[in-house]
């Protein structure tokens, strides 16, 4: 029985741990300094957490992968456009961004939604055709209409002709760069430290509650020692640290702490008649419908949501350390792709996800994005192939859990009809 | 006078394209009355309570005509909530339970009960937090109210048949409001103790002045638990009778449009079926929530039909499943002298099993289908039939002349045997079912309620179809039932089952005191007996 369910396990996490194998091996392979690693690592995850989170709720609702996050990200875009235009800057302006992304999100969302319950069961394809078509949509508004049916400012358009520059800048006096990001900065270690010391003190606080079981709590408190005493191993303690070669790793506490929000939120939701209203159409339509739960309207829902969270993360995104500007006409093309790659390998499905699958789909996928181009350079000899090997990986990672998927539900089927699909002579 | 009714349909008309499915059907329904639907398979039963209900089906096919008046006011239902609103709820033919959700989650499904907090405040009462202890006790008690014991927080999935139309009908009763409750063919599903226990339960339900509407196939029960009985053929209503004035005879007759066919009958076996074992069952333990069996000893003779009889819960369901590798089992099965593979549904399969399933949502019928295409869909896929030798193209004339076949054999209704099986009735689809075990040929044929929610006319032709086959191509059946009545008119012998075990193995022409104690686990000869 024991055995059994450790083999459920593995097969039901087989794509994670596979990509666990194969990032551990790409981070030797590369040959990379493990400090360079960790901190991009860290730098990846606190950008692009926030847009992975917000695919749960649609693949909850059971309308898989939903790549039209692509569309909140435009926009996201164009609420940073204005944001830049009419020279809002510092948190005001992200905050202007964010409210601006509200508004469109929501109304995008809606539209999207709208046309994904005409095509139920294709969702996730939909979804991706329509992030397509949103593009070319969107190159002709920032083209032709932007600048000159609606006004904008010198500062984003192209001088002497129709629309929006190349290339937009957050940086210098624009002053959105790091406008989340640069508010409170702690070393990663502090971080660390004081979010150990606050998982302890709830999990005691929870024992004490009788709100959860001593065991339970034990191993909470085993996991927090454990992982502060392993940064006082020297050698790993000094990848974060500032030492003669490097400077120490620091974590943004304000955008961790979105993050947080957002999780919270995730499974905040899930526990309100609106969240149990995801999960029935998700798992029913047909019952959803005769317990005369609205579902085309929960599922609009379901990817307003989705879209709204994900502009969001956009914002998040094009404020972190490190990006400063962004392509305008291509910077939210690959979002649904590598966002909906990296959930699916946390383990995710496109019927089932969690926070934490988000996350660790993160952190693997982000690893192997890192590492991919040396490792490959490494492997073959050729740098060139590891920019190849970037695009074949999220493409491979969703093929394959889309084929995953499809067998799966296949299986399930022929099992529920296995009574009768009988062999009959032998 | 109208005002008597607490639902009047007048003169309803449907029609599916250019078939009329319902032709000027009137039903009244006064408060607190069982009030029996009766009619052949495909007479438009569950197609009126459609209507009554407002499934999209209905709607999107076109609508209905005539006119439904609840509590005196004329309505238009418009959708499955505009009639919960209305007070009509319903028992499904199908179930209507999500399997991944808790029993209690199933029963308060939209009807959650709710805690408002600061944001649901300002954003609406859909953000407020779940009360699930609340909703737990609620689910309780409907639980209690319709007997059973089950945990309210245990799964759906895996739950026998029967046990998941009782949760249908403990979260209709959990409505508030409620003033019509529609039963589409609850105790098709049920055992006959359960079938005895939901009567009791619709009584009661009945007293407390709530109407009920009963589709069923069972006269006997008709008699027992309705006052009124209407009853349809072929679409057009045929009578409406007081229960007290008239008799199962008439009432048989008046639903076929010929004389009475209620007591099964069958030739009996000319030569002995030969002495070889073709499966040899040794402690057979069964896994299967509800139905457990515990350590079953059973030899099953080449060429007969083996009966498996026993009361609901006593594991005799557990057999077949087990056997077939569905639920976890435990034992030694030989089939034909070979060792079996347990916990192994594609082994099961390999060695020339099948099953004519007792689960009729787990049949796996490919809706959007054609009958035909159903039909031969498994021999193709296993053995290759139905396939031109060359470059394996669908045979469709052998294809078309098999399916009709069958189609004529177990009277399946239908326009044409290239109609959708989504669109048959309930009945007929469980004919279809039968019909795909029947063409594969297989050796060994388990049939589990092969007739559930089939009407007495179909009923006879289905097992004259097992008997018929079993007696041309000595094809060993083993058929568990929960009809005594059933197993006694084909089988050879019939094992009961009691509290896991075989309790005795009896001959059809055993007195009914045999049976009697041995379905109470009282038999004096108890263990096997050859
Ligand atoms: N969606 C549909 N499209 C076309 N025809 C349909 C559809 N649904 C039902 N029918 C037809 O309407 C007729 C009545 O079906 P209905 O389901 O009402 O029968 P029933 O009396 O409930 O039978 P049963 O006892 O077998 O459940 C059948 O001939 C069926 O084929
Ligand atoms: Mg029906």
């Amino acid at each position: 029985m024991n055995k059994k369910s450790f083999t459920e396990h593995i097969k039901k996490y087989a794509v994670t741990y596979l990509f666990i194998m194969l990032s551990v091996f790409f981070i030797i392979v590369s040959g990379m300094d493990i400090h360079y690693v960790a901190s991009q690592l860290l730098l990846r995850l606190n950008r692009n957490a926030f847009i992975v989170l917000a695919l749960i709720i649609p693949i909850i609702a059971g309308m898989g992968i939903n790549f039209a996050i692509t569309i909140g990200a435009m926009a996201a875009q164009i609420g940073l456009l204005l944001t830049i235009s009419w020279g809002v800057s510092g948190i005001v302006g992200i905050l202007l961004a964010g409210s601006i992304t509200l508004v469109l999100g929501s109304l995008f969302g809606f539209l999207i939604g709208k046309l994904l319950n005409k095509m139920k069961g294709q969702e996730t394809i939909g979804s991706m055709i329509l992030g397509y078509f949103a593009n070319g949509a969107y190159q002709l508004l920032f083209l032709f209409i932007f600048g000159s049916l609606i006004p904008l400012s010198d500062k984003v358009t192209i001088v002497g002709a129709t629309g929006v520059q190349n290339t937009l800048n957050l940086t210098g006096s624009v002053g959105l760069y790091k406008a989340v990001d640069g508010i409170f900065q702690v070393p990663f270690l502090t971080g660390l430290y004081v979010l150990c010391a606050c998982a302890a003190a709830f999990a005691v606080f929870q024992y004490t509650r009788k709100k959860t079981s001593l065991r339970r709590m034990a191993v909470t408190v085993g996991v927090v020692v454990f992982l502060a005493a392993l940064t006082m191993v020297p050698a790993i303690g000094d990848i974060f640290r500032k030492t003669a070669r490097h400077n120490a790793i620091t974590v943004p506490v304000i955008t961790w702490l979105l993050i947080g929000v957002l999780c919270l939120f995730n499974s905040t939701v899930m526990s309100t008649r609106l969240g149990q209203k995801f999960r029935a159409v998700g798992q029913s339509q047909t019952v959803a419908n005769a317990a005369g739960i609205d579902v085309d309207r929960t599922r609009v829902i379901a990817i307003m949501i989705s879209t709204v969270l994900a502009g969001w993360g956009q914002i998040v995104f094009m404020q972190s350390d490190g990006i400063g500007t962004f392509q305008t006409y291509a910077a939210h093309e690959q979002v649904g792709l590598y966002a909906g790659a990296a959930i699916l390998v946390g383990g995710a499905s496109i019927d089932r996800a969690t926070n934490t699958q988000a996350l660790i789909g993160t952190f693997l996928f982000h690893s192997l994005f890192i590492t991919a181009q040396s490792a490959a350079s490494n492997l073959f000899g050729d740098s060139a192939v590891g920019e190849y090997f970037r695009a074949f990986l999220s493409y491979g990672v969703i093929a394959l859990a889309l084929v995953i998927y499809a067998w799966r539900a296949s299986k399930k089927k022929k099992e529920g009809s296995l009574d009768l699909s009988a062999m009959a002579k032998n | 006078m109208s005002g008597d009714y607490i639902l009047e349909m007048n003169h309803i008309t449907k029609e599916y394209g250019s078939v009329a499915v319902l032709k000027d059907v009137t039903l009244r329904i006064r408060p607190g009355e069982i009030h029996a639907l009766l009619g052949e398979n495909g007479a438009g039963k569950s197609t009126l309570m459609n209507v009554l209900f407002g499934m999209p089906v209905i709607h999107s096919t076109g609508g209905y005509r005539g006119e439904v008046i609840v509590d005196g006011e004329k309505t238009n239902i418009l959708s499955p909530m505009d009639a919960m609103d209305k007070g009509i709820g319903m028992v499904h033919q199908e179930f209507m339970l999500i399997p991944g959700f808790s029993i209690t989650d199933n029963i308060k499904l939209n009807r959650e009960i709710t805690r408002p907090w600061a944001v649901s405040r300002v954003l609406g009462s859909d953000l407020e937090f779940l009360n699930r202890g609340r909703m737990a006790e609620d689910a309780r008690a409907a639980l209690d109210s319709v007997g059973m014991g089950i945990d309210e927080l245990a799964l759906v999935s895996g739950l026998p048949v029967g046990h998941m139309q009782f949760i249908e009908i403990a979260r209709e009763i959990d409505k508030r409001g409620i003033k019509v409750l529609v039963f589409d063919e609850p105790t098709a599903v049920l055992t006959e103790s359960e079938a005895q226990q939901l009567l009791g339960v619709m009584k009661d339900i009945a007293s407390r002045g709530i109407a009920i509407i009963f589709i069923t196939h069972r006269l006997d029960e008709v008699m027992d638990a309705a006052d009124t009985i209407t009853i349809l053929r072929d679409g057009t209503l045929v009578q409406t009778l007081d229960k007290k004035k008239t008799s199962q005879e008439q009432l048989a007759a008046l639903m076929i449009g010929r004389g009475d066919e209620s007591v099964i009958s069958v030739s009996r076996r000319e030569k002995e079926i030969s002495g070889k074992v073709a499966m040899e069952i040794r402690d057979l333990w069964v896994n299967m929530p509800g139905e457990v069996t515990r350590g079953v000893d059973l030899d099953v003779m080449e060429g007969e039909i083996l009966g498996i009889g026993g009361l609901a819960g006593q594991g005799k369901i557990g057999i077949p499943n087990g056997i077939m590798g569905l639920y976890e089992a435990a034992g030694k099965v030989k089939l034909f002298g070979k060792d079996l593979p347990l916990n192994n549904a594609a082994g099961a399969l390999k060695c020339g099993l099948a099953m004519v399933s007792e689960d009729r949502r787990g049949v796996g019928l490919l809706l959007d289908q054609s009958i035909e295409d159903n039909i031969v869909f498994s021999a193709m896929q296993v053995n290759g039939r139905f396939l031109k030798k060359w470059l394996g193209q669908k045979d469709a004339a052998a294809i078309r002349a098999h399916a009709d076949k069958m189609v004529a054999d177990l009277d399946i209704r239908c326009t044409s045997a290239q109609q959708p099986v989504g669109t048959l009735s309930g009945g007929n689809q469980q004919k279809v079912c039968v019909a795909r075990a029947l063409t594969l040929e297989p050796k060994f044929l388990f049939v589990a309620e092969p007739t559930r929610g089939i009407d007495i006319g179909a009923k006879q032709l289905v097992l004259d179809t097992l008997v018929r086959l079993n007696r041309e191509t000595g094809m060993t059946i083993v058929m568990v039932s929960s009809e005594l009545q059933e197993l006694r008119s084909v089988c050879d012998r019939i094992a009961i089952i009691a509290e896991g075990r075989v309790e005795a193995v009896l001959r059809p022409g055993d007195s009914d005191v045999e049976f009697g104690l041995a379905m109470s686990g009282a038999s004096r000869k108890g263990g096997k007996r050859k």
